[in-house]
């Protein structure tokens, strides 16, 4: 007994020799990469000359983060690790017991969604609530329904398409000039929107009905700069980089969100307040995520979906089964697109005004990033990665406490593509195939049963 | 004799400038076994693929039942009921076996998908213990299995296998000839069948066709093929797998 006391106490001090030896190690090598970038600062001064000012000080806290970070990574977190895995690999093989949690995961989603709202209001009232709804809810479930309507074109048929943003440009655009020139209202301009969005993906399916992969992702690419270029040089029609403005807002029936006599504040006897009209788009985006939600799961049933995912897997074996693959392609870009129609109206709505600079590519990078980290193909997945992309971005914007600690030059805001790269990073090394990363089969003759994907190569071809 | 169910008359297919085949003349009776052997490269796969139209033949044609097939898209030729096996297999990797099958179905619109998968299912029982799992989890010869099965789901007139034996265990080799023997005399399911194993498929076959570079030079029964002395100098010894 004491001899194994002894070998544990050894395997301890161990531990922590080499612990302590590569805390050491990831110090210098901090020191070596920060002592030029952080330990020292060129400003100018006021005449002007170029200074050189020292911050040894910064230089020191860079080193001792790393080296402490770099023991407890060593000397705790890795032998936790290692003694997780090997416990995990010594239990039996149990079947995960499905939690009331989990299984009713959307519906308990869908119905926190709904509530959002009305809570946020009791807690933070009809002014404090105004933040949360806009910036968190809205924003977030903006992308949520554009990168579920990418999800169709590039986690369903498995084209990969970086020009996704034409299509919501072409949404908002639609909306914003039919409304401004002909004074239409939103309901009417919704689905036209969406359908104009449609034309445009089979305008786009077309010349790259014979392409895949990195080719039609670079054809895509310049359809998205195509759309965004017009919208800046046809000025007569679309006021170029000025934007259209003072677009007409969205009604409820007729009922509209102004402070007039017959507005809703009125109406409702309430004190105006635009916070109303805020959480009347959210349940209008809601919805319309909703929708995009549910027309994905039937589709995916119907013999349509089924091809689009057979497309995704094998093109070829495709063909030899009967399925017209061009017009497979065609519906996928065309339903997609619709998504992002209806999408880009409901943007053109909420915003007022639309200029080609909320079109740029970032923005297709942003919504097929979503995708991509949520796993291709499952629709809670997504979601929750536009949650913690898009609501995580916005949580930087809140944290002015971090000037006490970095001085009031210190901008969180600026900080969000480094974090969002990291991000990124972060979830491809911890889970490669994205949050949900199982593939929910469609075809069953008896009972359900869970398929991991985790072994299976992507499709290919 | 009754007119053919595939007739391959005089077909040349180029690759760009390459000719692949130089006017090959094949004819599948209906209720037949027949195989297409020969070496790498002597156009096998390249006739394979010309009948399903992709690439198209430059010149000659292709009748299925009477009815030219020679330029029509190849989703349209599957529809005409002529199911095939691709080389490579070519399953849906990330779909459930119960799903790659019901691609296989989808020109019924699933009208009599669950009677057809039972069928499949007692022609292949591997296939039924494994429903539920992706295909890309597949050993090799699950998945020819699972790529034959899907192909039936079909419900097809003309079954096309392109080298349902490659890379197989011989085991596994014989189970899956075993098989297209039971379609082809429990259904009376024409087989055409391109292989490089040439005397599994030879033994396997009513007749056969030899093809060397883009050309047929000998054809018979199978049995008259496996007799005769060229072949079995060019393809079989040695070589008896």
């Amino acid at each position: 007994m004491a001899n194994v006391a002894s070998t544990t106490a050894s395997a301890g001090t161990e531990l922590t020799a080499r612990a302590l030896r590569e805390a050491v190690f990831s110090g210098l090598i901090t020191l070596g990469l920060f002592v030029l970038f952080v330990g020292l600062e060129t400003t100018q001064n006021i005449r002007n000359e170029l200074v050189l000012n020292q911050r040894w000080g910064l230089l020191v806290i860079f080193v001792v983060v790393a080296m402490v970070g770099r023991f407890l990574m060593v000397a705790y977190a890795q032998p936790w690790l290692a003694q997780r895995k090997a416990a995990k690999a010594a239990a039996p093989d149990v079947a995960k017991e499905e939690t009331f949690f989990s299984r009713n995961f959307s519906k308990i989603a869908i119905i926190a969604l709904v509530l959002y709202p009305p809570v946020i209001v009791a807690l933070l009232g009809v002014q404090g609530s105004l933040k949360w709804v806009d910036n968190f809810g809205i924003q977030i479930l903006i992308y949520v329904m554009l990168a579920w309507g990418l999800n169709i074109v590039v986690g369903l048929a498995g084209l990969l398409d970086l020009g996704y943003v034409a299509f919501y440009a072409v949404g908002a655009y639609s909306y914003a000039l039919l409304s401004s020139y002909f004074g239409l209202s939103f309901w009417v301009l919704l689905p036209v929107a969406g359908l104009l969005a449609a034309c445009w993906g089979v305008i786009l399916g077309f010349p790259v009905l014979r392409l895949r992969g990195d080719y039609l992702a670079i054809v895509t690419l310049a359809f998205g700069e195509i759309i965004r270029l017009v919208l800046i040089n046809w000025t007569e029609v679309t006021k170029g980089t000025f934007g259209v403005s003072g677009i007409a807002k969205a009604t409820l029936f007729g009922l509209k969100f102004d402070a007039t006599k017959t507005g809703f504040a009125a109406m409702m006897g309430l004190p105006m307040s635009s916070a109303y009209y805020k959480i009347f788009l959210f349940y209008l985006i809601l919805a319309l995520a909703l929708l995009t939600a549910f027309v994905t799961i039937r589709l995916r049933r119907m013999p349509i979906g089924r091809a689009w995912e057979a497309l995704r897997e094998d093109e070829i074996a495709c063909r030899s089964l009967g399925i017209n693959t061009t017009t497979t392609k065609l519906t996928a870009f065309a339903t997609g697109a619709m998504f992002g129609g209806f999408a880009g109206s409901f943007f053109a709505v909420r915003q007022g005004f639309v200029s080609p600079e909320s079109f740029v590519f970032l923005e297709s990078a942003v919504i097929l990033a979503i995708v991509v980290l949520g796993g291709m193909g499952s629709l809670t997945g997504i979601a929750i990665a536009a949650v913690v992309m898009i609501g995580g971005t916005e949580i930087l914007r809140e944290l002015a406490f971090l000037k006490v600690v970095f001085g009031p030059n210190f901008t969180p805001e600026l900080y969000r593509m480094l974090i969002f790269g990291l991000a990124m990073v972060v979830v491809m090394v911890w889970k490669p195939r994205g949050f949900v990363g199982s593939r929910e089969p469609t075809a069953f003759l008896r009972e359900r049963r869970a398929v991991s994907g985790s072994f299976t190569k992507e499709g290919h071809g | 004799m009754t007119a053919p169910l595939l007739n391959v008359k005089g077909v040349e297919t180029y690759y760009g400038n390459i000719r692949a085949l130089s006017g090959v003349d094949v004819e599948v009776h209906r209720g037949e076994i027949v195989s297409l052997i020969g070496a790498n490269g002597a156009g096998k796969s390249t006739l394979m693929m010309t009948i399903c139209g992709k690439p198209q033949a430059r010149t000659g044609s292709i009748f299925f039942e009477g009815q030219d097939i020679t330029r029509m898209p190849t989703h349209q030729i599957a529809r005409l009921r002529i199911a095939q096996s691709p080389e490579g297999r070519r399953i849906f990797p990330r779909m459930t076996v119960l799903e790659n099958l019901q691609m296989g179905a989808s020109l019924d619109d699933l009208k009599h998908f669950k009677e057809d998968v039972e069928k499949v299912f007692a022609l292949f029982p591997r296939l039924k213990e494994r429903q539920a799992q992706r295909g890309g989890t597949l050993s090799g010869g699950e998945q020819q299995m699972l790529s034959i099965g899907r192909a039936l789901m079909a419900r097809p007139k003309l079954l096309l296998l392109d080298e349902p034996s490659l890379g197989l265990a011989p085991l596994i080799v014989k189970g899956i000839f075993e098989a297209i023997k039971k379609l082809n005399k429990q259904e009376g399911l024409t087989v055409f069948l391109v292989e490089q194993n040439a005397f599994g498929a030879l033994k396997l076959s009513d007749r056969a066709y030899v093809l060397v570079n883009g050309r047929v030079t000998m054809s018979g029964t199978g049995k008259d093929l496996l007799a005769n002395p060229e072949v079995r100098a060019a393809y079989l010894e040695g070589g008896r797998h």
